[in-house]
């Protein structure tokens, strides 16, 4: 942890359900995120991405909410604030693109009427000088012809264009936080390359931190500087992205890079999957959560929850493997 | 092409310092398409310069018609169409038909169109309102307008003007009540179609007070089927304030109205048919013409049918 954090999210639980019928969705994780720095946060589908982000936001939906924890954006505890001052947040100093750009834009609201009104939410400008300012953030991200285009409507832009103006919209007041998520699933392969070059050039250009959500490691590996591994709700290991491609240290980081097809793979070994499935939220199981599904698992990984624990400085896992491996050396 | 000096394009800050240029040029709006939009639709077109053409004709209907509706003339009974003098010819009792046409279209139009505006109005923000806020705002709201919805419609617009002394205002106020409930549900099935897309959590992702989205983002998607449906409905409330007029609970005899006079015409239907004829065919071709202004409405309004 050397430079200071921008956010700092600690111990943040979100349940969705009640006491007796529900599921811990996101228990209890920290991390915490650098200007100008990724941090990826890889998983599986339904262990809690997104829900995360959604947490950060304070975006979550009844039956959903937030038990426990804090997000602290500039030393102010986000979870803390009234909604009011939650609304100047979001999208002035958090900016969020989502999944779908088919759908995250609004059908009704020209382009240009959309990131305007983001502008004239947060600042006090006039029309035209928001348009302008909304021009200027398109060409920014790469739209053709802004002075026309902010005229045009979302359905008169292909899925990476509207990608673009959705990441527009996002940067539009200077957050000092990005959050991605999954901004390249519902794009062609090559219009993720273009997008999340963008996505890379604007965040080193702000100096903004980005929080990238994807479940593909090819992107990880091109853009995170940092990693967290996120498995049924918990982050199960913290590394550098050079670290956690070279020496996993959890168990389920090494399965999960044991999936991936490299150019270079043999063709007739097969991929490894991992067996079994991710637990029921509803019902965990004690103790280590990947256990019933770990390869090494012992007997303390049924019994005992497996904390983070320190591999080297800025690396983290939440293994009992750690320990023994360290004390092996 | 391009309104914007070139360190503009370039998409630098310098932009905010830039001067400032004209921005607006008027083909480019939004407006102006949809504008154009619907001029290209024929139908619509056409039917709303005979709209137009039909409201003029009432608003100016005394210099256009040379005797009062009410103006009998007991030498000048059942005259056919292309009498001297009496175009349209006369009815019964010798009124001149253009001239109760003209003026009974007041009433029609009046009946058929301020309690579809109101009622859409009210119903729009009560629906968009509910299915926005949901929960206990939602239930007291549409389980009240349940109890209006459980009546038939025209028993309970019969009922309402029932209770009241008859007349244009208590028509007006009778199907303006019925209809809200129809407008609120709409609205509200419409606004439950738009809340779960994802362009309404990026709109709060961004900042939006719960207001602005309700207007900015909610409102627009609801309101071109809102809008789409009370044109459809204008025709059909001639015809329902019509039938109160026939009932005797809307406009009273002399006073003329389209639906009064198929009414009064009926008795006299095989002697002088066109008495019947003439306003029943004020309120098809009226009706109609709202039909199709409707669709070119709602292709106005979708944004997906702006060509360029």
């Amino acid at each position: 942890m050397s430079a200071p954090a921008t956010l700092a999210v600690s111990n943040l639980r979100t349940r969705f359900g009640g006491v007796s019928a529900g599921a811990t969705v996101v228990d209890g994780v920290s991390f915490s995120l650098q200007p100008g720095r990724t941090t990826a946060l890889v998983g599986e589908s339904g262990c809690g991405k997104s829900v995360t982000a959604l947490s950060l936001m304070r975006l979550i939906e009844p039956p959903g909410h937030i038990v426990s924890g804090s997000v602290t954006l500039d030393g102010r505890d986000l979870l803390a604030l009234d909604e009011r001052e939650m609304e100047r947040v979001r999208g002035a100093r958090i900016g969020m693109v989502f999944q779908d750009p088919l759908t995250s834009l609004n059908p009704a609201l020209s382009i240009g009427g959309q990131i305007v009104e983001t502008l004239q939410t947060h600042q006090p400008m006039s029309r035209a000088q928001a348009e302008r300012k909304a021009i200027e953030l398109l060409a920014r991200v790469g739209v053709a012809n802004p002075e026309q285009r902010i005229h045009d409507f979302p359905h008169h832009f292909s899925g990476g264009m509207r990608q673009r103006v959705l990441i527009a919209a996002a940067i539009s007041c200077s957050p000092s936080v990005i959050i991605a998520d999954e901004p390249t699933t519902a794009l062609d392969v090559t219009v993720q390359a273009k997008i999340l070059r963008l996505l890379h050039d604007l965040q080193r250009d702000m100096g903004a931190a980005l929080l990238l959500i994807t479940h593909d490691l090819g992107i990880v590996a091109a853009m995170a500087d940092e990693v967290l591994v996120m498995y049924a709700g918990r982050i199960v290991e913290r590394a550098d992205v050079d670290t956690l491609f070279h020496n996993p240290r959890h168990p389920y980081t090494k399965a999960l890079l044991a999936c991936v097809a490299g150019i270079e793979d043999d063709r007739r070994t097969p991929l490894e999957p991992i067996g079994g499935s991710a637990p029921d939220l509803r019902n965990p199981p004690p103790g280590c959560r990947f256990a019933p599904r770990c390869p090494s698992a012992q007997d303390i990984c049924r019994r005992q929850d497996q904390t983070l624990r320190s591999v080297c400085s800025d690396h983290e896992a939440a293994c009992v493997l750690v320990e023994t491996e360290l004390s092996l050396v | 092409m391009s309104s914007l000096p070139a360190s503009a394009r370039a998409g630098h800050s310098e932009l905010a310092s830039a001067a400032p240029t004209p921005l607006h040029d008027p083909r480019s709006s939004a407006r102006f398409w949809r504008l154009k939009s619907f001029a290209r639709d024929r139908g619509a077109l056409v039917s709303g310069l005979f709209l137009l053409a039909v409201v003029l004709a009432v608003v100016f209907a005394p210099l256009i018609a040379h005797y009062g509706p009410d103006e009998a003339d007991n030498f000048a009974r059942y005259k056919p169409i292309g009498t001297l003098g009496h175009i349209l010819g006369t009815d019964q009792q010798g009124r001149d038909m253009l001239a109760r046409l003209l003026f009974g279209g007041r009433v029609s139009l009046l009946v058929g169109v301020v309690p579809t505006l109101v009622a859409g109005a009210i119903g729009l923000g009560l629906g968009l309102t509910a299915g926005f806020v949901r929960g206990l705002v939602d239930q007291i709201i549409m389980r009240c307008l349940d109890v209006v919805f459980a009546f038939p419609m025209v028993l309970l617009a019969i009922a309402i003007a029932g209770s009241m002394r008859p007349g244009v205002l208590t028509e007006i106020l009778a199907i303006t009540i019925v209809l809200i409930p129809y407008f609120a549900r709409l609205a509200r099935t419409a606004t439950e179609g738009v809340m779960p897309v994802p362009f309404i959590e990026a709109a709060r992702a961004a900042g939006g007070a719960p207001m602005t989205i309700m207007v900015r983002y909610v409102l627009p998607n609801v309101f071109s089927p809102v809008v789409v449906y009370a044109t459809t409905l204008m025709g059909l409330m001639i015809v329902v304030g019509s039938g109160l007029s026939f009932l005797g609970l809307g406009v009273q005899p002399p006073t003329a109205d389209w639906g009064a006079m198929v009414a009064e015409g009926r008795v006299v239907l095989r002697r002088a048919p066109h008495v019947t004829i003439l306003p029943g065919c004020a309120i098809l071709v009226v009706s109609l013409a709202f039909n199709f202004l409707g669709d070119g409405v709602r292709d106005a309004l979708d944004p997906r049918t702006i060509r360029r």
